[in-house]
């Protein structure tokens, strides 16, 4: 057992290490939040993710001919690490790069990942996720917003709901329903979409934290190509599959206050007269959150040094999520009880605004990217290997199956 | 970056596993807990004779001079196999505590026979219903006598040897004593895991001698059970998996409503909760494996974590299999029992659960985690 670079990865790292000194500052604590509702903030991570492409860390794992350098997993991996310590905006192409990205490389003409891909990468144009509805949220195969075939292009009539940066994406990956007398999961087909088409229209959503990071897409009579359509008439289940196995891996961390943030508030604030860290109730949660997050960094380290082998990632990546977010909302609501009567009021302190932050979003990210209950079902049917449970929607024509309406 | 065992280390917990399954290690824990045995005497002397109660025991002194890493890996198997021995006294404490802080007199005497099994040891540690604290150890040590009682000392029956933590002129005091001696008395102790015996031991005027310095026995005993802690954790963590293992056969085999009651998501979301307590317990163990065959200055707060997830994760998983088992959980007859018990005595045998956050939290303040 040791933690080193093999002397190939030790270079690759110094060589990450460089160009990232050169170009960017660490992150010391004054870094600012990726809050994309601002306009400036966009454009320097557009401004960020062209510096990268240029230099190729963009997309490293990708193809030459799409801007990346065929890195590998470990590289990757490597080279995440190093921009992490990097005060740089993220997060904004991750649906665009980690879900289209994949898809199109795989579905796509050639023709169109050359179109397509560098811009995307280059953050030139930014993509989003068509998925979910207001029938079809975690059962996404539920979907009714309807294709129909009209010579070489499909008209596309329905909404699309919880779409992220859908009012600032260029293009999106749509999978809707072609045929409701197919079967639920036969009956889908996989297209991909200019966003500034005629007929769809963005009504950004209004969260309970104030902000807005998604929004319901509505589709009236929108017009696609058919050379747009990713996959055969029919494969658009399957497509979609692709799509979400990427996305388990591109949400990860739940970021926001962590037991750090908890450990360092408790030892300056009051309980009685005493800090609050001297409180035997405060001890053992912050014991059992540093446990948490030292079993996923570890767990995450193991599966790196499986990686590092030639291995696969293994299942374990499912828990980050369930994890990570539980442990948001708790330390949240620590900071905030840890205040008593005042925990209601909004301030300028940081590590309260962090602990009201955590508390409000963390109710979001047990749902966005597999709900706690569904990633619970992955885990017990495809780690555990336990049976499906019995459904109402197998085998019989969408059209036929209950809907509650 | 590899936070894995080595290939020689994986052979050697295959063989392991397959030397306690095909001994029918569990049955006989079984028979013990089922009988006046605090022992299974044919199994331990199988377990010396494969030698791995001189894994960590340096080759001078007839051992296989082996690193924890091997250690590590043979507590997981022992941990899934309930074996009734007593490994964690004899190895994780007392012949750690000797080939740590042992002079050379008393090395030489003792560690080949903790080898070839004459010589078996446990710790003796707690006098009341309370935790041991470095202030309420009233057992004496006045010029190498020893006078007073211990209490729930794990396999004392079968140790020839104990450490005793002892009250010293200049504090806390380590003192190993030979349990044949005049004055030594043991008696057995009811306890909730009959698989492995817990006695009383009252000392009248016995003859002790002192390990490392005597005034630094507190510090000295903590440093033996941070590291104990790791091995612990792998015997729990071993039994985790086997609790998960049964719970996931017993839920795909087990029919109710016309279907396997491990279809049910009530089920699915239980299961799928032990699983990811015995992972996130499972790399803390890995990483404290790797701070305590490093002696990283890091194997205090890597200790703590590993011991405080695993003692969750065993807790967890020991009482839903129960659950997941409905009635038959509930028997005698099925296997449920025996883990949950020993769940409860590898967590206490080293401090509780709650000692331990405590610990864990004193390190992340010495070391100031922000």
């Amino acid at each position: 057992m040791d933690f080193k670079d093999t002397p190939e990865q030790a270079q690759f790292r110094k060589k990450c290490r460089d160009w990232l000194e050169k170009n960017a500052e660490y992150v010391d604590g004054t870094s600012k939040s990726d809050d994309f509702a601002s306009k400036d903030r966009l454009k320097e991570a557009k401004a960020w993710q062209k510096k990268k492409y240029d230099a190729g860390w963009a997309m490293l794992h990708w193809p030459k001919e799409y801007g990346g350098i065929d890195a590998s997993s470990m590289e990757r991996i490597i080279w995440g690490n190093e921009e992490s310590k990097f005060d740089v905006p993220k997060g904004i192409f991750e649906i665009g790069l980690g879900m289209c990205g994949p898809v199109m490389m795989e579905y796509a003409s050639q023709e169109q990942k050359e179109r397509y891909l560098p811009p995307m990468a280059e953050g030139k144009e930014i993509w989003c996720q068509l998925f979910s509805e207001p029938s079809a949220g975690s059962d996404v195969a539920g979907l009714r917003s309807k294709a129909v075939k009209d010579g070489d292009k499909w008209i596309i009539n329905g909404q699309k709901v919880w779409t992220s940066g859908a009012h600032f994406s260029d293009y999106g990956i749509l999978v809707v329903r072609h045929d409701p007398d197919l079967e639920k999961h036969k009956g889908m087909t996989f297209f991909f979409v200019d966003m500034k088409s005629p007929g769809i229209e963005v009504k950004p959503i209004k969260q309970i934290t104030g902000g807005s990071s998604f929004n319901e897409v509505y589709f009236t009579d929108v017009e696609i190509p058919d050379s747009q359509r990713l996959g055969e008439i029919g494969d658009g289940w399957k497509v979609a599959i692709t799509t979400l196995m990427n996305e388990r891996l591109a949400v990860g961390d739940a970021s926001g206050a962590d037991v750090e943030d908890a450990f360092r508030w408790a030892k300056t604030q009051d309980d009685q007269g005493e800090p609050l860290l001297n409180n035997k109730a405060a001890r053992e949660s912050i014991a059992d959150w540093y446990c948490e997050k030292s079993g996923l960094k570890n767990t995450k380290l193991r599966t790196m040094s499986a990686l590092s082998k030639g291995g696969t990632p293994g299942p374990e990546a499912s828990i980050t999520k369930i994890v990570s977010a539980g442990k948001l909302q708790d330390i949240g609501n620590f900071g905030i009880d840890s205040l008593d009567m005042a925990g209601m009021l909004k301030t300028d302190d940081q590590d309260i605004k962090s602990f009201h932050n955590a508390w409000l979003g963390a109710p979001g990210l047990r749902i966005a990217g597999g709900t706690d209950e569904i990633l619970r079902n992955i885990i017990a049917e495809r780690v555990l290997g336990l049976p499906q449970d019995p459904r109402a929607d197998k085998g019989v024509a969408f059209k036929d199956i209950p809907s509650g309406n | 970056m590899n936070l894995d065992f080595s290939d020689d280390q994986k052979f050697l917990q295959e063989e392991a596993r397959k030397f306690l399954d095909k001994e029918g290690a569990l049955s006989r824990s079984r028979s013990v807990l089922e009988t006046d045995k605090n022992i299974d005497e044919e199994l331990w002397n199988k377990i010396v004779d494969l030698g791995w109660t001189g894994i960590r025991i340096p080759e001078e002194f007839d051992g296989l001079g082996l690193g924890h890493l091997e250690l590590c890996v043979i507590a997981e198997e022992l941990g899934r196999f309930l074996a009734p021995v007593p490994f964690s006294s004899s190895v994780y404490l007392f012949t750690e505590a000797i080939v740590n802080y042992g002079n050379d007199e008393i090395k030489k005497s003792l560690l080949p026979k903790l080898v070839n099994g004459e010589i078996v040891g446990t710790m003796a540690i707690t006098e009341g219903l309370y935790a041991p604290t470095e202030h309420n150890i009233k057992l004496s040590c006045n010029d190498g006598v020893l006078n007073g009682k211990k209490i729930a000392v794990p396999d004392a029956e079968v140790a020839t040897h104990a450490i005793v933590v002892a009250k010293s002129n200049n504090g806390v005091s380590l003192q190993v004593v030979d349990l044949s001696s005049e004055g030594v008395s043991i008696e057995h102790q009811e306890n909730i895991d009959e698989s492995r015996g817990h006695f009383s031991i009252t000392f009248n005027n016995v003859k002790s001698n002192a390990i490392g310095d005597e005034s630094s026995g507190w510090e000295m005993y903590e440093s033996i059970i941070n590291q104990a802690a790791v091995l612990f954790s792998y015997e729990q963590i071993g039994g985790s998996q086997a609790t998960l293992d049964m719970a996931i056969n017993y839920a795909k085999e087990r029919y109710a409503f016309g279907r396997p009651i491990g279809s049910y998501q009530a089920i699915k979301h239980k299961l799928a909760d032990m699983y990811i307590a015995l992972t996130l317990a499972k790399s803390n163990c890995y990483y404290a494996a790797w701070a305590l065959s490093t002696n990283s200055a890091d194997l205090p707060s890597a200790s703590a974590t590993a011991r405080v997830s695993s003692t969750k994760a065993y807790q967890l998983c020991s009482k839903e299999n129960i659950q997941t088992h409905g009635g038959n959980g509930f028997t005698w007859e099925y296997d449920c029992h025996m883990f949950y018990k020993r769940s409860k005595l590898l967590s206490l045998n080293i401090g509780s659960l709650s000692n331990w956050r405590e610990k864990l939290v004193t390190s992340l303040e010495q070391s100031n985690i922000n």
